[in-house]
Parts: structure tokens; C-alpha cells; sequence
């Protein structure tokens, strides 16, 4: 299959999978609770896209509880939850996994 | 009320934060492409065509690892699967739009304006032209997107990998998410999803964001069902 093709193909089904519930679903007829549960999208897509960027390596396996990542993240972590402050949490991380990687 | 303008600026401005890692993400995408031997016109086409980071550079990595292309678009295509859900919550602000917006911000419905635009959503559902928020938010992140893959391309690896700025990627989603911690039932749904993520990551076709979030949503309707009894 030529590339271009693949990539038309990919494109197309990436904009539909944000198209689909757009048009599928009619706000008007989920109910409550469904629309409740819609609240969590962020909590429960999130994770999936944070755990493994920080607790596996490049090969897929679990790295050490000392591993600067790790720490990294939880020095962001306490710095966004007494701060709520999005920028600060992010450069707080990354500079953090800076010191611990070339000091 | 606020004007369509002011509805795109505020947009605009709330998603710049989240831009620290698509900016070097986006460079670090453009010199793998050329890397990796796509070429310019290849590399560049999926930034316009796929617009979607992950799936960008799954959708290359497997194609050069020797994958059929069949497994390369169904892996990058489960990736995206995640936008179900995205929709599936802005449509509940959206749900009046003309087909025209519908088919436009569909487009430019990212992790990043997601995030940003739902949190707003939240807060102003009484705003008629919300959806310019969206608007500013994708739009500013599309643009961001072009240029750093055009500077990928054109000038390689300008960002040293050493400075491991990839990490910034999980940073922004976790500041994203740090709200949702002090809330017990956000919290457990936190945790699962994060934990299968691990336990299921290597599903076949990276399927493990899907199925993590799907089973974790499930505990989260469980949660909604379970305190609804005792009211």
C-alpha cells in the first residue's frame, strides 16, 4: 500500500474518531447519570497517557522508585496540589528531572 | 456575555501553558520523519492530515520497524479512539452548532483544547459563543503544531534528547489532572486507569489507552450508580 494512502486512511479514521460522538450522540437523550459519568473522561484518559510515560522505560519495563522521573513527578506532583498552578507544576517538574539528571 | 472575539482569545490564552511539550514534541516529530526516511512531503502531510502527535510517531515508528501498513494505521487509529470520549463530553456543549462547526472543531479537538475547553465549558455554559473558546484553543494549537514539525524537518534534531523534554508530555497532563486528586472518587478512578495502562501496555495496537479508560469509566458509572442509591 502506497504511504500516501496510509496516511489518508489513518487521517480519516483520526478525524472520525473525533467526529463520531459528535454526530452520533444527541446530548438530549443521555440521561443523568451518563452524563455524570462524562465527567471523569479526563480522570480516566489521563492516567493511561501519565503512568506509563513515567514508571516505564524506553523498553517498556518498570524503572526504580529512585528513578528521576519518578521523583520528578512527585515533586510536581505536591507542587501543583499546594499551588493549583498549571505552569508552575510543569516547570517545577521539569526542572527538578534536570537537577536530578546532570547533578 | 462575552463576544465571539473575546470567547477565542481566552482560548487562545489558556492553552499556551500546555504548549511547553508540543513545541518540542512537535520539532523532536518533524526529525524523526526525516530520520526515519519518510521525507519531507510524507512528514510533513501527517501533521496536516493525522494532526494527532501520538499518532504520528507510532504510526512512523512501526512503518520503519518493517510493520505492515496495516497494522500501522490500525495502531495509530486506536490511539485516537481516545477522542470517542472527548467528543462524547464537548457534544453536550456543542449539541446546537451547525454541521459546518461540528465538522471544524472536530478537527482541531486535541488533548490539549479538550482539556482546556471542558474545564470552560464547565464554568460558562450560559455562553453563547463558547465554542470560539474551542475555536482559539485548537487553532492555536494547530498552527503550533505546523510550524515545529516545518522546524523539525528543516533544521533535525535541534532539541538535544538529553534534555529528555519528552518528559514534559506526562508533566502536563498530571498539572492537568491535579484538580481531580483531592477528589476521592477521581482518585480511584485515577489510580485504576493508571495502573491498567500499566498492566495493559503491551495490549496489541497500543490499545491499552482505550481499554484502560473504558474499564475505569465503567468503575466511575459504578461510583455515580452506587452514591445516586443512597441519596
Amino acid at each position: 500500500m502506497s504511504i500516501w494512502i496510509s496516511i489518508i486512511i489513518t487521517g480519516l479514521i483520526n478525524y472520525l474518531t473525533r467526529l463520531g460522538s459528535v454526530l452520533l450522540i444527541k446530548p438530549q437523550k443521555l440521561n443523568n447519570t451518563l452524563k455524570t459519568v462524562l465527567n471523569y473522561v479526563p480522570s480516566a484518559v489521563f492516567p493511561a497517557i501519565i503512568f506509563p510515560a513515567v514508571f516505564l522505560n524506553d523498553y517498556g519495563l518498570l524503572v526504580e522508585f529512585n528513578d528521576p522521573k519518578v521523583i520528578a513527578t512527585i515533586i510536581a506532583f505536591f507542587t501543583g496540589i499546594l499551588s493549583k498552578n498549571l505552569t508552575l507544576t510543569i516547570f517545577t517538574g521539569l526542572i527538578s528531572y534536570w537537577i536530578i539528571l546532570f547533578f | 456575555m462575552l463576544t465571539k472575539q473575546q470567547n477565542f482569545v481566552r482560548g487562545f490564552i489558556d492553552v499556551l501553558p500546555l504548549l511547553i511539550p508540543v513545541v518540542p514534541f512537535g520539532i523532536i516529530f518533524g526529525a524523526i520523519g526525516i530520520e526515519l526516511g519518510f521525507g519531507p512531503y510524507v512528514t510533513y502531510a501527517t501533521s496536516i492530515i493525522i494532526f494527532s502527535g501520538a499518532s504520528q510517531i507510532v504510526f512512523f515508528q512501526l512503518l520503519s520497524a518493517g510493520a505492515s501498513s496495516l497494522v500501522a494505521i490500525t495502531s495509530s487509529s486506536v490511539i485516537s479512539t481516545r477522542h470517542l470520549l472527548y467528543g462524547a463530553v464537548v457534544n453536550q456543549y456543542l449539541g446546537n452548532l451547525s454541521i459546518y462547526w461540528k465538522l471544524g472543531l472536530s478537527y482541531i479537538l486535541t488533548d490539549q483544547a479538550f482539556a482546556v475547553s471542558n474545564e470552560y465549558f464547565k464554568k460558562n455554559k450560559n455562553e453563547k459563543f463558547k465554542h470560539y473558546y474551542l475555536l482559539g484553543s485548537g487553532i492555536t494549537l494547530w498552527i503550533v503544531w505546523q510550524l515545529t514539525t516545518i522546524i523539525g524537518i528543516l533544521l533535525g534534531s535541534i532539541v538535544p534528547e538529553e534534555l529528555g523534554l519528552t518528559f514534559t508530555i506526562p508533566l502536563t497532563f498530571l498539572a492537568l489532572l491535579i484538580n481531580y486528586f483531592r477528589k476521592i472518587d477521581h482518585l480511584i478512578v485515577i489510580i485504576i486507569s493508571g495502573i491498567l495502562s500499566i498492566i495493559l501496555y503491551d495490549a496489541p495496537f497500543k490499545s491499552y489507552i482505550i481499554f484502560s479508560s473504558l474499564v475505569s469509566l465503567l468503575i466511575a458509572y459504578l461510583i455515580v450508580k452506587t452514591r445516586k442509591k443512597k441519596i
